[in-house]
């Protein structure tokens, strides 16, 4: 490589990709089945190991053969969203080559199958590697080819391949060592091709870093590890994209911490479930996306008025009715908010990014708890399945709150048990059934303080005002909105949720702009005090979302009654990329 | 353990009574079922907070204000999820799951179905009146051919479900058939199906004097027979499968039609093994171990 190579990481080198940013987009494409995903992220550990940061995006469809896959990660020094345009591509078929050359960047480089590809263009740096011949020499099927390509991409970035190797060995523990051993040699047969045959300049290279203690994984796998973490005890979700995987891990790993993990017939048994479970004392927890949670909503109003707490996982992908099952989307915000017949106080919470995910899941279990209402954590599948480095997580953090519950011995000491008892704060301590002395129902019917069905006029006004001081209680005690960058500015990007990634990394390139963002994680009951002072005092508003409707924008124009100057909206599947955000900003500015 | 004070020792059937008395019509065999309900609890030797009791939405479901216990009123075809739900929390609980045919065999089919086949263990009691009442008369899944109701002028079209044969297919392991006209008889049947460790389903011929009066007590006493009395066995699915057959409109039996023992839902849970999950004390849990994929 000649010394205008320049090297990520080195703080004098810049790439010439969109911003200045020390960072490589690196995308892998090919058909269904070919395993993509994994190859991509094998690639992520080897970078992990390297001292990088990373997030990572993939697009499928839904379908398990045939289809077009990709996976795509930006890599480097500090990455808080995957970037566009992308520097280097590996096509593992031919569609792959023709249809993301409009994604590259104008110095970005293309490593393809020399024997299965024709190349349409002639504009970047073609990496040409004969990847199935390579494969099957190497003792492998023609699957291995994407262990080829990676073999070779590693070379074409100049970084070593034991890294890789080491990684290999970790993920085929266990399988035949034929297997691991043609999966080696296929690695380094692409590596050793590309080194021998192809001494090209390619403008990008990739040394190690100062080892971070980071982790990579997806929003799902932190949630799941949050469920573990925050005593989740009982499970219940049905397969539905982009939640399964939290089902798929928990069903794997829960029960060594003792979780009931179970797929009941249908989301309206889940929720039912799990409110059962609740009422009878399990910290309990659910998992869906919009369709799944469509069927939950008569349920949803069950927890409401019998005041049983559950956390819903709502893992949002473009609606209505079957929509757009693999890709990400914002739009089901003002259904969450007002599902269910009927009026009742419930919180919702939309992680930001992957630590969100996992620190967040606690925090709405004790909040399910303790104003025992239903909590959403809202996310999307570009949080849900996008990997992402963090910091190591601390459960030191995690605290555990259970709310109000009453032992034998606290209610032997009452007159009378009421389990909806009329309270200032709305919250009625309860009792678990087999508690003596604690005997009640629990109704779906309106009721009185004991629990029987009860129609008189004073009676509902009693109970319906105490449920939704509940919603004032909450408002106290959820924290308010984070403002990233200057605290005045002309301009103020306001997002809620998964955003907060592409948002954060169009800042970087925002700095000689007069840009601020604020960003909602708690985003019901809304506003916090803060955020209505925030929203009302800054200058001028950008709001940012993936619907096309503005649903967090109406909010705001309903609760701080404040009309927004500006919106940005993006409703097409694919998350926000941060180069757009940077346009969009300028544009308006 | 504290006893209720106000609870006689040893526990008679009106320790079960709420402060509301039943707001069912006069000769509603919904009065039978509680009544044998009650009896059942005071002959297992539970007192109220040691029994759950799940309920659905219908003139089944009120039965919810009127007896006492822990008391879940869910919502229409629903009870047997909420029920399922209660009993993986606290697998020590005895819990029932009651509703209606409308709730069991219409909106809640398909729970149904799927819990008969977990085995969970369950007493589920239907009060199956083959109407609707607390709607004031519409057809029912149950509903006889033919059957006239507010939405169903010309007679109700479609083949009644036959709830016995549903529960066989079904992989029940305790099937059982009661009529509200004998509660000696109903009680011990409730009081079998808590004692069936699996799914218990007992479905309750139930006359409704009002929204159905031609299914009346006498038109049920002329045609119900009890399988004991015929020296019957319920240990063999087609045998059972047989007696399902039966027609409705001649003979109907009662009494247990198939029982088998089973491992139940609970009992392959390895995490249940213990404490319920409902007593143990929730604590932050650690996830080193889980952390290792990640790096």
């Amino acid at each position: 490589m000649e010394n205008k190579t320049k090297k990520i990481g080195e703080t004098s080198s810049l790439r010439q990709g969109y911003g200045g940013h020390e960072n490589i987009t690196i995308k892998i494409g090919g058909e269904a089945g070919f395993g993509i995903k994994v190859a991509g992220a094998q690639l992520g550990k080897v970078f992990l190991r390297m001292g990088y940061e990373m997030f990572d995006y993939t697009e499928y469809p839904s379908l398990i053969r045939g289809g077009h896959n990709t996976f795509e990660i930006t890599i480097g020094e500090s990455v808080s969203h995957h970037r566009r345009p992308v520097n280097l591509l590996i096509a593992l078929n031919q569609q792959t080559f023709d249809e993301h050359l409009p994604e590259l960047s104008a110095d970005a480089g293309i490593v393809y199958d020399s024997e299965r590809t024709k190349p349409t263009t002639d504009k970047y740096d073609l990496f040409e590697v004969p990847l199935s011949k390579l494969a099957k020499e190497s003792g492998g099927s023609d699957l291995m080819k994407n262990t080829v390509a990676l073999g070779a991409a590693l070379a074409v970035l100049d970084a070593e391949i034991e890294g890789y190797i080491a990684v290999i060995k970790e993920i085929f523990a266990g399988k035949p060592p034929a297997i691991i051993m043609a999966d080696i040699n296929s690695a380094k047969a692409g590596y050793d091709y590309v080194k021998k045959n192809l001494k090209k300049k390619f403008p990008y290279a990739v040394e190690s870093l100062p080892k971070k203690d980071s982790i990579y994984l997806t929003g799902n796998e932190a949630i799941a590890l949050g469920a573990i973490a925050g005593g989740v005890q009982a499970y219940f979700a049905y397969p539905m994209t982009p939640s399964t995987s939290v089902l798929v891990y928990l069903a794997k790993h829960g029960p060594d911490h003792g979780m009931l993990v179970r797929q009941p017939e249908d989301e309206i048994s889940v929720l039912n479930s799990a409110i059962g479970a609740s009422w009878m004392g399990a910290r309990t927890m659910v998992g869906t996306s919009g369709g799944g949670f469509s069927l939950m909503s008569e349920a949803l109003g069950l927890s409401g008025i019998t005041e049983t707490p559950v956390v819903i996982l709502e893992a949002m992908r473009p609606g209505p009715a079957t929509g757009l099952p693999t890709w990400s989307d914002q739009g089901d915000l003002r259904f969450i908010q007002n599902a269910a017949q009927g009026e009742f106080p419930r919180m919702i919470i939309a992680p930001g990014d992957v630590e969100d995910c996992f620190y967040r899941t606690p925090e709405a279990l004790n909040f399910a708890e303790k104003f025992q209402m239903p909590v959403f954590i809202v996310s999307d599948k570009n949080l849900a399945e996008g990997g992402k480095t963090v910091p190591i997580f601390d459960t030191s953090k995690i605290k555990i709150d259970r709310g109000k519950i009453l032992s034998e011995q606290e209610v032997a000491k009452l007159e009378k048990f009421l389990r909806y008892r009329l309270t200032e704060d709305g919250v009625s301590p309860r009792a678990f059934p087999g508690t003596p002395g604690a005997v009640h129902a629990a109704n779906s019917d309106e009721h009185d303080e004991y629990g029987y069905a009860v129609e008189t006029a004073e009676n509902r006004i009693q109970q319906a005002d105490k449920r939704m001081r509940k919603l004032d209680s909450a408002l106290k005690e959820i924290p308010e909105p984070i403002l990233y960058g200057p605290k005045d500015a002309d301009l103020t990007l306001v997002s809620w949720g998964s955003t907060k990634g592409p948002i954060l990394e169009a800042m970087k390139d925002l700095q000689d702009q007069s840009v601020n963002f604020l960003h909602f994680v708690y985003v019901w009951p809304f506003p916090t005090p803060n955020a209505e002072k925030q929203l009302k005092q800054a200058k001028k508003l950008m709001v940012i979302e993936n619907n096309s409707t503005g649903q967090f924008e109406g909010m705001i124009r309903q609760y701080v009654g404040r009309a927004p100057e500006s919106h940005f909206r993006k409703y097409d599947g694919r998350p926000f990329w941060p180069h757009e955000i940077v346009e969009k900003v300028k544009t308006e500015k | 353990m504290i006893l209720n004070p106000n609870l006689t020792n040893p526990l008679k059937a009106n320790d079960f009574n709420s402060d509301v008395f039943p707001t069912w019509c006069p000769g509603c065999g919904d009065f039978a079922i509680w009544a044998a309900v009650k009896n059942a609890l005071v002959k297992k030797g539970l007192h109220p907070h040691e029994v759950s009791l799940v309920f659905g939405i219908g003139c089944s479901g009120n039965f919810a204000s009127f007896i006492k216990g822990n008391v879940f009123h869910s919502l229409h075809g629903r009870a047997l999820p909420a029920a399922a739900g209660a009993r993986l929390a606290n697998h020590e609980m005895t819990v029932l799951a009651i509703g209606g045919d409308g709730d069991g065999f219409a909106e809640g089919l398909n729970h149904t179905i799927q819990t008969i086949r977990s085995n969970i263990n369950l007493t589920y009691i239907v009060h199956d009146n083959h109407v609707y009442s607390l709607t004031t008369g519409q057809t029912s899944p149950t509903s006889v051919k033919g059957f006239k109701s507010k939405t169903t002028p010309e007679g109700a079209f479609e083949y009644p479900i036959n709830p016995v044969a549903l529960a066989l297919s079904a992989g029940g392991s305790f099937i059982a058939r009661g009529f509200a006209g004998d509660i000696p008889h109903l009680t011990d049947l409730i009081l079998k199906g808590i004692n069936h460790n699996g799914f218990s389903f007992i479905d309750v011929m139930q006359p409704c004097p009002t929204f159905n009066p031609h299914l009346s007590y006498d038109w049920y006493r002329e045609r119900v027979y009890k399988l004991e009395d015929k020296g019957y066995v319920p240990d063999n699915r087609y045998k059972a499968f047989e007696i399902s057959q039966e027609s409705f409109s001649e003979k109907i039996a009662t009494g247990i039609i198939y029982e088998e023992q089973r491992e139940t839902l609970e009992g392959h849970y390895p995490q249940l093994k213990g404490s319920p999950l409902a007593r143990q004390k929730v604590s932050v849990r650690s996830i080193d171990g889980n952390l290792a994929e990640f790096k």
